[in-house]
C-alpha cells in the first residue's frame, strides 16, 4: 500500500495524513529528504549497544533500584535522571547556540511536543506498570539481554497494551 | 581497566552518559531520543489491524527498531563481560520490607523470586509481569512518551508538557509502590 498519496484523509477525518498519524509521536516527525542505504542505520545499532551497556552498569534496569527511588530510600536513580537531564539540556542549548548541524549536514530540529490530557492519565498509568515492572521500555529490552528471559512476557504485553492504546484511542480522553 | 568497568558504575559517571545519548542521536541524523516508540513501530509493522494509529510507514522510523535492537545486545554483551560478581547492594530497609514477601534473591537485577518462568505462574507474577507489561505499553503510548522521550529528551529541550509527563510518572510510581504493591507482593 502506498501511504503517500494520502487516501486516509478521506477514510479518516480525526487523522488527516499520514504525517499526522507519525506525528502523535513527536519521535517520529523527522522528515529528511536524504535516502540512506540501510546501512546507514548501523550507527544507531552500535549507539544502541553502548546505550544498553550503560543502562545495566548503571544499574538502572535493576527492578530493586526502581523500588528504592519509589521508597525515597536511595538517591541513585535521582542523581543518573537529573544528571542525564543537565547534560541533556546542555547539549541541546549549544546545540541550538551554534546551529550544530548533523553529520549529512542538516539543520537540527527538534519538534515540540503537544500538550494533552494523555500526559496525565497515560503517566499515571506508566507510572503503576514502572513501579510493577521495575522498568520502562528501554530496560526492558535490556533486561532480556541479560538473561532475563522472562521479561519477553513482559514485553509482549507491552506491545499489546501499546496496541490496545491504538485500537481504543479515540474513545479515550486526550 | 576491566576490573574498574565491572565495578558498577556511579550515577555522576553514567548519568551524565545517558544525558550525551541525546545530542548524539540528533547529530547522527536528527533523531529525537525516545523508545516506547519502538513498541508503536513493531505494532505498525507486525500488527497495524487497520488501525488509523498504525497507519504510516513505520520504515521512516526503522532506525529506531536498530537502536532498541542494539540495547538488547548490550545488555548481552554487558551480561557476558562486564559484570562483577558482587550481588547488589540494596538499602537495608528494603531489603527487610521484601524478605518479609520472601524475595531474597538479590543475584539478578530482577527479583528471580517473581519475575521468573516459575514465578510467572503465580498471582503476584503475572500481576508483575504481564498487567505491569500492559500499563507499561498503554501507558507510555497515551502518555506519548515514556523516561527517555519525555523525562529525558523532553525535558531536556525545555517543553513543559513533557515535566508534565514526568511528574505522573512519578506519582503513578510511588503510588503504586507504597500503596498497593505490598499487597500484591503479599499475595
Amino acid at each position: 500500500m502506498n501511504y503517500k498519496d494520502n487516501t486516509l484523509s478521506t477514510l479518516n477525518p480525526p487523522l488527516a495524513d499520514e504525517k499526522e498519524i507519525r506525528s502523535l509521536d513527536t519521535v517520529c516527525i523527522n522528515e529528511s529528504q536524504l535516502q540512506h542505504k540501510w546501512y546507514h542505520n548501523l550507527k544507531y545499532l552500535v549507539s544502541g549497544i553502548f546505550f544498553g551497556i550503560l543502562l545495566v552498569k548503571a544499574e538502572v534496569i535493576s527492578w530493586f533500584r526502581i523500588q528504592e527511588m519509589f521508597r525515597l530510600q536511595s538517591f541513585h536513580m535521582y542523581g543518573i535522571i537529573g544528571s542525564a537531564v543537565v547534560v541533556g539540556m546542555i547539549s541541546v542549548w549549544l546545540i541550538k547556540k551554534f546551529k550544530v548541524k548533523t553529520i549529512y549536514g542538516e539543520p537540527i530540529v527538534i519538534s515540540p511536543k503537544k500538550f494533552s490530557k494523555g500526559q496525565i492519565y497515560g503517566g499515571l498509568l506508566f507510572g503503576f506498570g514502572w513501579a510493577l515492572t521495575g522498568a520502562c521500555p528501554g530496560p526492558l529490552f535490556a533486561q532480556i539481554g541479560t538473561g532475563a528471559t522472562v521479561v519477553l512476557v513482559t514485553l509482549l504485553s507491552a506491545i499489546a497494551g501499546t496496541w490496545f492504546y491504538g485500537w481504543i484511542r479515540e474513545k479515550i480522553p486526550h | 581497566m576491566l576490573e574498574l568497568i565491572k565495578q558498577p558504575w556511579p550515577w555522576y559517571v553514567s548519568g551524565p552518559l545517558i544525558g550525551l545519548t541525546v545530542p548524539v542521536l540528533l547529530i547522527m541524523g536528527n533523531k529525537s531520543f525516545g523508545i516506547s516508540s519502538s513498541l508503536r513501530h513493531i505494532c505498525a509493522s507486525c500488527i497495524p489491524a487497520n488501525i488509523p494509529f498504525f497507519k504510516y510507514d513505520w520504515k521512516k522510523e526503522i532506525w529506531n527498531l536498530f537502536f532498541v535492537f542494539g540495547i538488547f545486545a548490550g545488555g548481552m554483551i554487558a551480561a557476558a563481560f562486564l559484570v562483577g560478581t558482587e550481588p547488589i547492594a540494596v538499602n537495608p530497609a528494603l531489603v527487610n520490607e521484601l524478605a518479609g514477601y520472601g524475595i531474597t534473591n538479590y543475584n539478578n537485577l530482577v527479583p528471580a523470586d517473581i519475575i521468573s518462568w516459575d514465578g510467572l505462574f503465580s498471582a503476584r507474577g503475572i500481576i508483575l509481569i504481564v498487567v505491569g507489561g500492559f500499563l507499561v505499553g498503554f501507558g507510555t503510548r497515551y502518555a506519548g512518551g515514556c523516561t527517555s522521550g519525555h523525562a529525558i529528551m523532553g525535558l531536556s529541550s525545555l517543553q513543559w508538557p513533557s515535566l508534565v509527563a514526568t511528574i505522573c510518572f512519578m506519582a503513578g510510581g510511588f503510588v503504586m509502590a507504597n500503596l498497593f504493591l505490598p499487597y500484591i507482593l503479599a499475595l
